[in-house]
């Protein structure tokens, strides 16, 4: 084909808002996605909902959700390491936000069951992920972009502060083309686990990938490799304790387990690591995700009793169900007399249950019990006894392409001219740990719109 | 009875997958059913796939269909429940089997609904009669229809009754029934949560196609029913026999009735003829193509018969109409258009359920 005005690497949420909004600026615009159809649009796949700031009822949300509140949660998950100008403007462009979805064929729907907590602040679309996913794809070529799949982004050649030309391969064949900008929208590199080793240890070769198969970082590489600015930690990835035998990737929300604060949690020597019950679940799954990676072979083991088991969600793959404790550590592969033992004294340090309260902090602990269990500690006593295997499950990595307020990205101390960054792959621009739920979302509307915008005032010039 | 286990099991596994996810919660009255249970029992199942009007908006925004591992399609499990619920709850259950998923089976039934009608309007034709009645005798239409029209009513309320007790349906109330009929009246579930319809002939595009022929076929029946209906109250209570006038109550419904029936079923053949058949029941799909295309010729030999009930063709197409009619009311309790009476038994167990 002929050189389009613009090339999109990538083909999530933030690819497709740039292409958009582009396209909409009358550039001629290509997005060339690595995934087939089938796979296309990343992360944002697994995706849910789009963290909000409104003054008053907006579409789905009720009641307000003001910038400082936004920012100071944000603030609060990230222990301050967060660029709180990237932060606030993208908070406050959320707000225009919601309608230009809305009127790109993005549909909301009330929050979720079991997510009533969000409902203020995280407005859920219709169908998840893959169908906003659908509604960009169908708006974009309705506005003419050009989609290319299973087109994967090799290498662009950087002369000084230019990108000349994009080579990539599709089919078994070699493309070159010399688009007048360039928008990077291909993600993290989490599903590069050579990459994740080597950044976190062999021990990550035991992490299971929440997310895509196709955010394997190639175009990051190549764009570091070239002295393009970076940004944050690439030791940093973003974790949560999922059940073990969900898939390699690609298992998203359905892997969850939230059934660990009713739980003691052992490792494979059927020995306890943790206070299980430190917080609610929603606020401590990511501390899980590291500390099981932590473990022995970095695997954990659920421990519930039979009055517990319909107190959480209920989980992909069902439980696995004993009547003794014995017979459940043989069907779990763990050490029968340890587990026993673990389970009883864990048992002979509960006290009165009286006050357990599922859904809130109840004080319910365990005396003299290292580590303790400081709420709904309830003694496991009641078969059939059931237990889950964990594993650490990797949802995003946080290096990434260091971009300013126009998502342009920059080389030695000046901006790359024709070069723009949005989603996953400059999320570490704003965020240096932590996360916040839907803020992915927000960053990749924000500033996919941005890099958009950018991208075609500068083809439109030249 | 026994519905194919294999079919269940792969509804149940999917269910629990769902159940896990419920992105899809907005959609339709499936999920927020299927959200409120922890394990699915066969009944559970069976009560899902009828709520089910394979919109497939579900099947498109997931994450999980083919080639992921979890290799979910959900509408297709549900329909293959569904359409073996219909085979195993009917009266006579070998009928339902014979001819849910056989469209030659149908269409047999239908060319000796013509022979029977022929061979009655040559054996029966009746001296003294006017109109219709000179080719066959008001008696003898209705000793023909009198059984077939009741028979296929009393089939549908014995799998009603299974359909209920299935499921483990609450007791019924007319208040239940309302909402059903409610729902059924605008096909609330083929709008697809938000408005913008369904997902069937043009992969992930939301349209309102497929509801508009429904509805279109709906109604024309509907239509069509009120006209005799309303005929035969005149000819009993008020002793005016047929033929009626342009303007009268019977033919201002019937052509109206008949207009939509044909125009909806053609459109429903085109629709179904570009939808991808792997998110139905795919041995079901002569079945329904031959069921859908019965209820349009009905529709259309009912037409014709009007248009050309003055001319020397009158009698043939009589008898062609009439035994059209037959073998859609003979099939009525053993073909797709059964579903109709299932769904709106989900609906009121549904509006049951959440009281």
């Amino acid at each position: 084909m002929t050189s389009p005005d613009i090339a999109i690497i990538g083909g999530g949420n933030a690819a497709l808002c740039a292409a958009i909004t582009a396209v909409e600026a009358g550039a001629r615009v290509l997005i060339l996605e690595t995934a087939p159809k089938s796979y296309r649009g990343g992360n944002s796949r697994h995706t849910r909902n789009f963290r909000c700031m409104h003054h008053g009822p907006l579409g789905p949300l009720v009641d307000s959700y003001t910038e400082e509140e936004y920012l100071a949660d944000l603030m609060k998950v990230t222990g301050g390491k967060t660029d709180e100008g990237l932060a606030r403007l993208a908070i406050r462009t959320s707000e225009e936000c919601l309608p230009w979805m809305e009127e790109h064929g993005v549909r909301f729907q009330p929050s979720l069951s079991g997510t009533l907590s969000l409902a203020r602040t995280n407005a859920f679309f219709l169908g998840g992920g893959k169908s906003l996913v659908n509604a960009y794809y169908r708006t974009a070529e309705k506005l003419g972009v050009q989609v290319e799949y299973e087109a994967a982004v090799t290498h662009l050649e950087l002369d000084e502060d230019r990108v000349t030309r994009i080579d990539y391969t599709q089919n078994g064949q070699m493309h070159t083309i010399a688009p007048k900008s360039v928008v990077v929208a291909s993600g993290g590199f989490q599903a590069d686990t050579d990459w994740l080793a080597r950044a976190w240890g062999p021990a990550a070769k035991n992490f299971l990938i929440r997310g895509t198969p196709y955010n394997r970082g190639v175009v990051l590489a190549d764009l570091l490799d070239q002295g393009i600015e970076q940004v944050g930690d690439p030791t940093q990835c973003h974790a949560v304790a999922i059940d073990g035998r969900a898939p390699k990737f690609d298992g998203g929300i359905v892997t969850r387990l939230d059934c660990v604060p009713f739980s003691i949690v052992v490792n494979k020597d059927a020995q306890r690591f943790y206070d299980e019950g430190e917080d609610v679940w929603p606020k401590r799954y990511a501390i899980w995700g590291r500390l099981v990676a932590a473990q022995p072979d970095q695997v954990g083991y659920v421990i519930i009793d039979a009055k517990s088991l319909e107190l959480f969600m209920p989980s992909v793959f069902p439980p696995i169900k004993a009547d003794t404790l014995e017979e459940l550590a043989d069907k779990m592969g763990l050490p029968a007399d340890a587990l026993v033992q673990t389970v009883s004294e864990f048992n002979d340090a509960c006290g009165d249950t009286s006050g357990f309260h599922p859904t809130e902090l109840d004080g319910v602990t365990t005396t003299g019990l290292n580590p303790p269990k400081t709420n709904w500690a309830r003694p496991i006593t009641e078969p059939p006894f059931y237990g889950y295997s964990l594993r650490t499950g990797v949802t995003f990595t946080y290096l990434g392409l260091k971009v300013d307020e126009h998502a342009q990205c920059s080389v030695g101390n000046r901006p790359v001219t024709n070069l723009w960054a949005a989603g996953e792959t400059m999320a570490g621009s704003i965020l240096g740990q932590g996360y916040l739920a839907g803020f992915g979302m927000t960053i990749g509307t924000v500033f996919g719109r941005i890099a958009g915008k950018e991208a075609a005032a500068h083809a439109n010039s030249n | 009875m026994q519905i194919q286990t294999d079919f269940l099991e792969e509804a149940r596994r999917q269910a629990e997958i769902c159940n896990a996810c419920r992105y899809c919660e907005g959609y339709c009255s499936v999920f927020p059913a299927l959200h409120a249970e922890r394990a699915f029992s066969d009944g559970d199942l069976t009560q899902l796939a009828n709520l089910c009007h394979n919109c497939r908006g579900c099947y498109y925004a997931c994450q999980y269909t083919a080639p992921h591992e979890f290799d979910l399609n959900l509408p297709q499990a549900l329909a293959n429940v569904r359409q073996d619920s219909w085979e195993e709850l009917a009266f006579p259950r070998a009928a339902g089997k014979a001819f849910q998923k056989n469209g030659v089976l149908i269409a047999i039934v239908t060319v000796i609904g013509f022979a029977l009608l022929f061979w009655a309007a040559r054996a029966l034709s009746s001296a003294g009669g006017e109109g219709f009645y000179a080719v066959l005798s008001h008696n003898a239409m209705v000793a023909i229809f009198l059984p077939a029209f009741l028979f296929p009513l009393f089939s549908i309320a014995v799998s009603l009754r299974r359909y209920w007790r299935r499921v483990d349906a609450g007791p019924f109330e007319p208040a239940h029934l309302v909402k059903a009929l409610k729902q059924a009246a605008n096909m609330r579930n083929l709008k697809g949560g938000h408005g913008d319809g369904c997902n069937f002939e043009d992969e992930d595009r939301f349209t309102h196609a497929r509801r508009a022929v429904h509805q279109a076929v709906m109604y024309g029946f509907l239509l069509c029913f009120a006209s005799t209906s309303v005929a035969t109250v005149m000819h009993y209570v008020f002793n005016m026999p047929a033929p009626y006038g342009l303007l009268s109550l019977p033919k201002l419904l019937g052509v109206s009735g008949g207009l939509l029936l044909v125009v909806g079923c053609f459109e429903m053949i085109r629709l179904k003829l570009r939808s991808d058949r792997s998110l139905g029941a795919t041995a079901a799909f002569g079945g329904e193509m031959a069921f859908v295309g019965l209820l349009g010729f009905v529709g259309f030999s009912g037409l014709a018969l009007y248009a050309l009930g003055q001319t020397t063709v009158m009698p043939t197409l009589l008898a062609i109409h009439l035994g059209a009619v037959l073998a859609f009311f003979l099939l009525t309790p053993f073909s797709k258009m059964a579903h109709g009476f299932y769904r709106l038994a989900a609906l009121t167990a549904e509006a049951g359920r959440k009281g």
